[in-house]
């Protein structure tokens, strides 16, 4: 039973992640039906931009955790939605209406550049971020003397999750912003006659995914206190395999898809086999796309003839 | 009706989700006849038609092919692409769907694709080019250009078919359904998109097929000239129910129809187009 | 590269193409000033942070001179930049001919101006071309080169080409290097031929072939390590294998629309690399597989000393001893299995199933309705691309006579997927044009390291932009319209 709950924790920490990289995939998916391949390989760009952030943070002297948290966190916003931006602007938009393949491609060729970019500019070693809060609350224990633990890191990696959530899908659904995003999801022609600026929408979806696949990227730094430029390739696939479990194109799927892939994997380690624990959640989108293609949340579609 | 029997369709229901789009439809079609359904616009004529070729799973209902042979087939009970290839029920699409970066000529070889795959010993044969298959490709090229004559598309047989004019699209899409040489053609509004010399040899082409071919034919039109001019039988469709049956002028006829058209208010003049439409089938 | 596209809608004034080359710059220097200003450097355990804002701003300015640059190309002034950036362009790759001293000591800084000095030569020479030919948009299609230029050179290139592949090894400049490249290109060419049965012909993108370059490599080394059978015998087994786990794994998923399938085939990739890597008892795990049978030219060996009652092929041939023997016949068991491959494709596609292959990529609705089973169609394009993949592996596995999970990495995958789609879709040529480029380019630039990957993947978005319909994308028809009328049907 305590093994149980400390599992769950975890799981849905790493579900937390995955859940916010899922978004990204979604929104990008729902409004320009594309999977966006390099996706992955911008939440590594978020857990460098906030390594690297904390660094400058200590050339200056500023070592109050939480001023310093909130500077990673804005940091890793702000410059890798510009990275998100600029994948968007360079490699996608000239593609709109290109073959069905060419963004495809274009994106694994994105995909490949941001990884070895990095590798590049930053070596490829692991980059191990001290840790910056200890400690946690002790909910309980077993009589083998098992201590489920809830860390404060956990719960402020929760916390974060749930106030960018909320803040998000506020947004989405009471700002004129996150209505035109809605009008191009559903029709892009009929929102163009009607002035939505469509390129512009396009250009925020992406900043808005990579913004929140930053903020993954830095819980990422902070729970697992490590990161490289590899990172993003499995998380990414991962996250991906959220957004279509949760039924892609659904904000509120995304999440929950995320919290149940985050969950299984951390379970599967934990009972099964730490070895296969990525073949398992493989196992999960296969079997997905097959059974349930719509996903959790999703509409069904029904083919046009 | 004197001439056999070669469709039936009986009690045909199909909903998605809430909506019924076919409601118990029930009707005949009889073999070296052009049977056309009719109807205002989401009356659920392509809904039956998807049904009987099938491309949805008929939520009620039996579909049965009697083969001028004698065989049977329970059509909503087979494969989607075994209806085309056992049974031999060809279609065409309201939205033209050719394989557009084909050649002409290829749209139509691809249409004997069971034929020719049998003919090159499931690919072995072709492989090494022995001559039973080089034998049933002649066969089927000859068959190809047969229709490409009668649709005067033989000059630009080797062009892409995306690169044809919408008619010859048209045209195309119907002698390529030929190739696959069924029992049964279903076109779906052919005449959609034609100007009237088109829709004129359009008529002739389908009397072609119906009187030197002898299969049946069923047709979703809404140019009332074409389905005045050409149907044996005719069935009007109205919100997913049969409202209708009978020859051409009987049909024209029925006040049920008239207003299924043209609404309830009797004295309200009627459309233009739909007055013109009216008169070209008189 | 932003100014592709941009095109001549509306001339700039001078003063608004230095305000929109400050604006690119000004993106620039926000994308580069975490990622290029910091520099985070192990030391021992922990790391430092160091600062690279010369590079930064060197790298920034780059840009900003470029995007002005193109502007004034854009502008009607190509001519004097197209004979500088050329010029400058130029001199640059002298001087790393001649090894002269470099004028920028940071090779990848260096490596940046070069291209960005490339690529304006290019962008000038394209508009001046362009400019010079105003006709030159009518009929062909964006991306296509023209059908009678390419059929031309079809004629004199594919012969020629052919004709160096088979002499090639015995040409005096081949060394061992150059073979070991040789192989290397014609073992993705291989590669590239069976995929595009899949992606080019059947349209089904797959993003896992490597699971079957892996299966037929282990599956070689496996039955020819523990059967003893040598590599000729070994290698239908080999494909068979392949083939059953494309059947296997394609039945479930074939249904799927197009990018669900893309990830679904990437995941089987995966799975079968971690299975590889996890399952001991079969494939020992990460340490991989070593000692793998060699092959031998009709039982005679390739080694100094043969064992007992062996053959030796330099013996038998009273030749001196040399290692490059073996690797001349292992690019002649390439060429044979990639030359088999391109007659395999070339000649399915003008069978019934080759254009039902093209058939479903083209509408899939409409071939259901035409009689023709999607499922079985698909499962063959998909099992005869595994079996090719799978002679492939073993080849692979015969070669460098040890194989790990490693070399089967998803990026094998995506590279070869790259070479089938810049070649052109369906493009035979195509194929032999785009791995000669992408594989012999970086392998010929190894030393360059972890750039050429950054160039690899800058190098696909490019190309995708400039030709979404890729390089070579030409199609002929299966069947042409015989000229004299048969007899009636």
């Amino acid at each position: 039973m305590e093994y149980f709950v400390q599992q769950l924790i975890n799981g849905l920490t790493l579900g937390a992640v995955y859940g916010l990289i899922a978004i990204g995939y979604t929104m990008v998916y729902g409004i320009i039906g594309m999977i966006n391949f390099a996706h992955g390989d911008i939440f590594m760009i978020g857990g460098f931009v906030s390594i690297i952030t904390f660094m400058v943070l200590g050339v200056f002297g500023i070592t109050w955790v939480p001023l310093a948290l909130v500077c990673m966190l804005v940091m890793a916003m702000a410059f890798t939605g510009l990275h998100g931006w600029a994948v968007e602007r360079i490699g996608y938009r000239a593609l709109r209406n290109a073959p069905r393949l060419a963004p495809l491609i274009s994106a694994i060729g994105m995909s490949i550049f941001l990884q070895n970019y990095v590798q590049l500019l930053q070596g490829a070693r692991n980059k191990p971020l001290p840790p910056i809060i200890s400690g946690g609350i002790e909910l309980m224990t077993s009589s083998e003397g098992f201590t489920v633990k809830l860390g404060y890191m956990q719960i402020i990696i929760m916390v974060t999750t749930t106030v960018i959530m909320v803040g998000f899908t506020l947004m989405i659904a009471r700002t004129p912003l996150g209505r035109q995003q809605r009008a191009c999801e559903q029709d892009m022609k009929m929102a163009r006659l009607l002035g939505v600026n469509v390129d512009r929408t396009i250009s925020l979806t992406f900043i808005m995914g990579a913004a929140l696949a930053a903020a993954a990227g830095l819980i990422w730094l902070l729970y697992y206190g490590i990161i490289d430029f590899y990172v993003g390739f499995l998380a990414g696939i991962k996250a991906f395999t959220a957004a279509v479990l949760g039924g892609i194109g659904s904000l509120p799927g995304a999440m929950v898809g995320g919290l149940l892939i985050g969950v299984i994997e951390v379970f599967y380690a934990g009972y099964f086999s730490s070895a296969y624990k990525d073949v398992a959640v493989f196992m999960i989108l296969v079997l997905v796309l097959i059974f349930l293609p719509t996903g959790l949340i999703g509409r069904p579609d029904i083919e046009k003839v | 009706m004197t001439a056999p029997l070669l469709l039936r369709i009986e009690h045909l229901t199909m909903r998605f989700g809430g909506l019924v789009a076919v409601d118990d439809v029930s009707f005949e079609a009889a073999d070296r006849q052009i049977t056309a359904i009719i109807g205002p616009n989401g009356a659920g004529k392509t809904t039956v038609f998807n049904c009987l070729t099938g491309f949805y799973k008929p939520t009620i209902g039996m579909l049965t092919l009697r083969r001028p042979g004698g065989a049977t087939f329970l059509l909503e009970r087979m494969d989607g692409y075994r209806i085309g290839q056992v049974a031999r029920v060809a279609r065409t699409f309201q939205n033209i769907r050719l394989f557009p970066r084909m050649s002409v000529l290829e749209n139509l070889m691809v249409a004997q694709h069971n034929k020719l795959m049998r003919a090159s010993g499931y690919t072995f044969f072709g492989l090494f080019g022995l001559p039973v298959y080089r034998h049933a490709e002649a066969r089927a090229l000859d068959l190809a250009r047969y229709w490409l004559d009668r649709i005067g598309l033989t000059a630009r047989a080797d062009e892409e078919a995306g690169n044809m004019a919408y008619g010859e699209q048209r045209r195309l899409e119907i002698a390529r359904a030929m190739c696959t040489e069924p029992v049964l053609l279903c076109l779906d509004e052919p005449a959609a998109g034609l100007n009237p010399r088109e829709s004129a040899e359009l008529n002739e082409l389908l009397l072609f097929i119906r009187d030197e071919h002898k299969i049946g034919v069923l047709l979703i039109e809404h140019d009332m000239s074409v389905v005045m001019k050409i149907s044996d039988h005719v069935v009007v469709l109205d919100y997913g129910r049969k409202i209708s049956a009978g020859s051409p002028t009987s049909v024209r006829n029925d006040p049920v129809v008239i207003r299924a058209y043209l609404g309830e208010e009797e004295d309200e003049a009627l459309p233009p187009e739909v007055e013109t439409d009216l008169k070209f089938g008189a | 590269m932003a100014a592709i596209g941009a095109g001549a809608e509306r001339q700039l004034s001078f003063g608004e193409m230095i305000r929109d080359a400050a604006a690119v710059a000004l993106v620039a220097l926000g994308l580069a000033l975490p990622l290029v200003g910091f520099q985070t450097v192990d030391r021992g355990a922990g790391m430092i942070l160091e600062t690279r804002f010369g590079a930064m701003f060197y790298a920034v300015g780059v840009i900003f001179v470029g995007r002005f640059v193109l502007g004034l190309i854009d502008a009607g002034r190509g001519r004097p930049i197209l004979a500088a950036s050329g010029a400058f362009s130029a001199a640059w790759v002298l001087n790393a001919i001649f090894d002269v001293a470099p004028p920028i000591e940071h090779v990848t800084l260096g490596w940046l101006t070069w291209l960005v000095a490339m690529t304006i030569a290019l962008r000038a020479w394209f508009v001046l071309r362009r400019g010079a030919r105003p006709a030159g948009r009518d009929g062909t299609r964006a991306g296509a080169l023209p059908a009678v230029w390419l059929e031309r050179v079809g004629r004199l290139v594919v012969p020629a080409a052919l004709t160096f592949a088979v002499v090639m090894p015995f040409l005096p400049f081949a060394d061992q290097r150059l073979v070991d490249l040789g192989i290397l290109v014609l073992t993705y060419t291989m590669l590239g031929w069976g995929l595009n049965v899949v992606v080019g012909l059947a349209g089904l993108l797959d993003l896992g072939y490597v699971a079957f370059y892996a299966v037929g490599a282990y599956s070689y080394a496996l039955i020819s390590i523990n059967l003893g059978l040598n590599f000729w015998e070994t290698l239908p087994f080999a494909g068979a294998v392949a083939a059953f786990f494309g059947v296997a794994l394609g039945f479930p998923v074939l249904r799927l629309r197009g990018d669900y399938l893309a990830i679904v085939t990437l995941g089987f990739g995966e799975m079968i690399r971690l299975i590889l890597l996890n399952w001991d008892d079969l494939s020992n795990g990460a340490k991989g597989i070593g000692d793998i049978p060699r092959p031998s030219f009709f039982g005679l060996q390739f080694t100094a000393a043969p064992r007992e009652g062996v053959a030796a092929f330099h013996e038998y041939f009273d030749l001196d001893f040399s290692p490059i023997h073996r690797v001349i016949y292992l690019y002649y068991i390439i060429l044979i299995l990639a030359l088999l491959t391109n007659w395999f494709t070339l000649r399915i596609r003008k069978l019934p199933i080759g254009r039902a292959w093209e058939a479903l990529r083209e509408d899939e609705i409409a071939c259901r309705a035409l009689g023709i089973n999607p499922t079985t169609t698909k499962l063959t394009a998909f099992a005869i691309g595994a079996t090719f993949g799978g002679f492939a592996g073993s080849f692979f596995a015969t070669r460098q006579g040890f194989i790990s999970p490693e070399s089967f990495n998803f990026i094998e995958s995506a590279i070869i997927l790259a070479i089938v789609v810049l070649g052109g879709m369906g493009s035979q040529l195509g194929v032999v044009v785009a791995s000669v480029v992408l594989i012999g380019g970086p392998e010929w630039f190894r030393d360059l390291g972890t750039f050429r990957m950054v160039a690899f993947g800058a190098l696909m978005v490019a190309v995708m932009i400039w030709r979404p319909q890729g390089l070579l994308a030409h199609r002929d028809p299966t069947v042409r319209l015989p000229a004299a009328p048969g007899r009636p049907p």
